[in-house]
């Protein structure tokens, strides 16, 4: 009795837990080409992200969850986003935003990686060029789903 | 590269350079440190560079000693790449350079190759108004985004939100005539891609009614803020010789007291029968820049008003063959024009050999494209003279010898934009 009691309250706090994180993804602020400028109007009134607890984007890397990675990567940047997600904390999660960021996009050449899943793990993809903010409040719909209903995330988040 | 006309140097090295030579690529400057030198460095992720900028600052205290811009985090390789497309096609490239003003590029683009091909003269008027007309918009979009992020910066969060709101406005515009928000790819060479959808200047009509009133709002919001005007007024200083040294153009130049603006000195397209004014200051500080970007909002909307008033009815697209597609519903209905729509949309159209350089007056300042054709259906080379590139090498002038806290706002008072300067 006293260890399902134990796992009751656990999972009450875990629900808790993943309730009060999928209701305040912050993310960083980290704008790169195009698709940074759709991103940088989704907290303005008429996309207002605040709506969903997101609207305080966060340009030190230490006090943001999520990263949109807006834009094409160049090899001269991927080493930074590399590093930008290494210093941020866990839990921590990804929208690679617009073709550039996903795929290379148009930019099939030289200078463009191909995809920054190249260099970090990506949990939703938004397609466009650019999204249209409407887009990418979705993907960050998507990713508050992942949180609640037992993707990363909750008070196991950091095991 | 056999078939390259003899006016072009023969591929290979340039004269004069040792093909064995070992190049080394120079690392950017080392800042060498002083006594009481603290090396700094701003960027490539920073709230306020405007994207992927990086400034290492040499301070001393808060006085700012060195100031060394390292660009190029954003290369694309977009001018290599509008080589491997056809004309139409590189134009969707060349949209993503300056992707705050995408319509000026096109528009400096399109005019270059029309050169090319000798059918200047026979764009159509309405396809020119057109094109006046959306890079009027854009010009008023394109200063919407820089009076909210260059407030964003000083830390005056409400007029982003005014700003943006007017943007949106135009942006429906722009997306109901065009299918796209950003980067539209509306001008083609020959005229513009499809006319305007039924309703379209009605829905302009009431942009333009209630223009002035939110003009008057962005005003208010700021012009006369002490906050504001205290960050502002004497900071960051270019001076008219200076500003036309190190090539500055658009709002930068003319805040200095030099009025130069390619739409009144080589009137393209319509420009000529407008009447419209260029703002200029002669302080040359980011107060100056501020007040003249927001002139040119006022006077941009002025040309839109005129245009709206004397557009023609017509075809938006040149009548040759060769260069436009069919109309749509003759592609349903005759075989000729699905096998002529086939091979302009498969092999693109040949432009003859010839190099053209061809410069608009985009939101930054002159947007010129230097082509070179060698008769082929793709570019042989496309360089891009970009704005905000020119405009931002002046940071490392005004910079030095100020505050530390003032060189977010003199960043924000050039307005780059890094898909131009990276390419």
């Amino acid at each position: 009795m006293e260890m399902s009691a134990n796992s009751l309250f656990l999972a009450k706090l875990d629900e808790a837990a993943r309730w009060a994180q999928s209701s305040s993804v912050w993310p960083l602020t980290m704008g790169l080409a195009c698709c940074a400028i759709e991103m940088m109007v989704i907290p303005a009134p008429q996309y207002d992200i605040s709506r969903i607890g997101s609207e305080v984007f966060r340009s030190s890397p230490r006090q943001a969850d999520l990263m949109i990675v807006s834009g094409r990567v160049s090899h001269k940047m991927a080493p930074i986003v590399r590093r930008l997600y290494d210093q941020m904390a866990e839990p921590k999660w990804v929208i690679s935003m617009g073709a550039c960021a996903s795929s290379g996009g148009v930019f099939d050449n030289y200078a463009i990686l191909q995809g920054v899943d190249q260099v970090i793990p990506v949990d939703v993809y938004v397609p466009g060029c650019p999204p249209t903010p409407d887009g990418l409040i979705y993907a960050i719909n998507l990713i508050q789903q992942q949180i609640r209903t037992g993707g990363r995330g909750g008070i196991l988040a950091r095991a | 590269m056999s078939n390259l006309p003899d006016w072009l140097p023969a591929a290979g090295n340039p004269p004069g350079i040792d093909p064995q030579a070992v190049v080394t690529p120079t690392a950017p400057e080392v800042i060498a440190r002083g006594d009481n030198e603290m090396v700094l460095s701003m960027g490539p992720q920073h709230p306020s560079t405007h994207g992927v900028l990086q400034v290492v600052l040499g301070i001393d205290g808060e006085e700012v000693v060195r100031a060394e811009p390292e660009i190029g985090y954003l290369h694309t390789g977009i001018e290599k790449s509008a080589e491997n497309l056809f004309w139409n096609q590189a134009l969707t490239v060349i949209d993503r350079m300056d992707y705050l003003g995408p319509l000026t590029n096109n528009f400096a683009f399109c005019l270059g190759v029309e050169r090319l091909l000798g059918i200047t003269d026979r764009i159509p008027r309405r396809a020119q108004q057109l094109r006046v007309l959306f890079a009027e918009m854009t010009r008023i979009t394109s200063h919407c985004i820089w009076l909210g992020t260059h407030a964003i910066d000083l830390g005056a969060i409400s007029p982003f939100f005014y700003a943006v709101d007017l943007r949106e406005n135009i942006l429906d515009l722009i997306e109901a005539a065009s299918g796209a928000r950003m980067n539209p790819t509306y001008l083609r060479v020959g005229g513009i891609n499809g006319d305007l959808p039924e309703g379209w200047l009605e829905r302009l009509d009431a942009l333009i009614a209630k223009f002035p009133a939110r003009m008057r709002e962005l005003r208010d919001l700021l012009q006369t803020n002490p906050i504001w005007t205290d960050r502002e007024i004497d900071v960051g200083v270019i001076s008219a010789e200076d500003a036309v040294a190190w090539s500055l153009t658009g709002p930068a130049l003319r805040a200095s007291g030099v009025a130069y603006d390619l739409r009144k000195a080589y009137p393209y397209s319509t420009y000529d029968e407008y009447e419209f004014d260029v703002p200029t200051r002669t302080e040359g500080d980011s107060y100056a820049r501020f007040l003249v970007r927001l002139d040119e909002m006022e006077e941009a909307m002025r040309i839109i008003r005129q245009v709206r008033k004397k557009l023609e009815p017509g075809a938006v697209m040149v009548d040759d063959p060769s260069i436009a597609l069919p109309p749509k519903p003759a592609i349903a209905l005759s075989m000729e024009s699905l096998i002529h729509h086939f091979k302009l949309v498969s092999e693109g159209f040949r432009v003859p050999a010839g190099d053209v350089y061809s410069a608009v007056e985009g939101p930054r300042g002159e947007v010129g494209y230097y082509i070179v054709s060698n008769g082929d259906n793709r570019p042989w080379r496309v360089r891009t003279r970009p704005a905000s590139f020119y405009n931002l090498q002046a940071i490392k002038k005004i910079a030095t010898g100020n505050l530390i806290a003032d060189v977010v706002v003199m960043l924000g008072s050039l307005d780059p934009v890094f898909g131009e300067v990276d390419r």
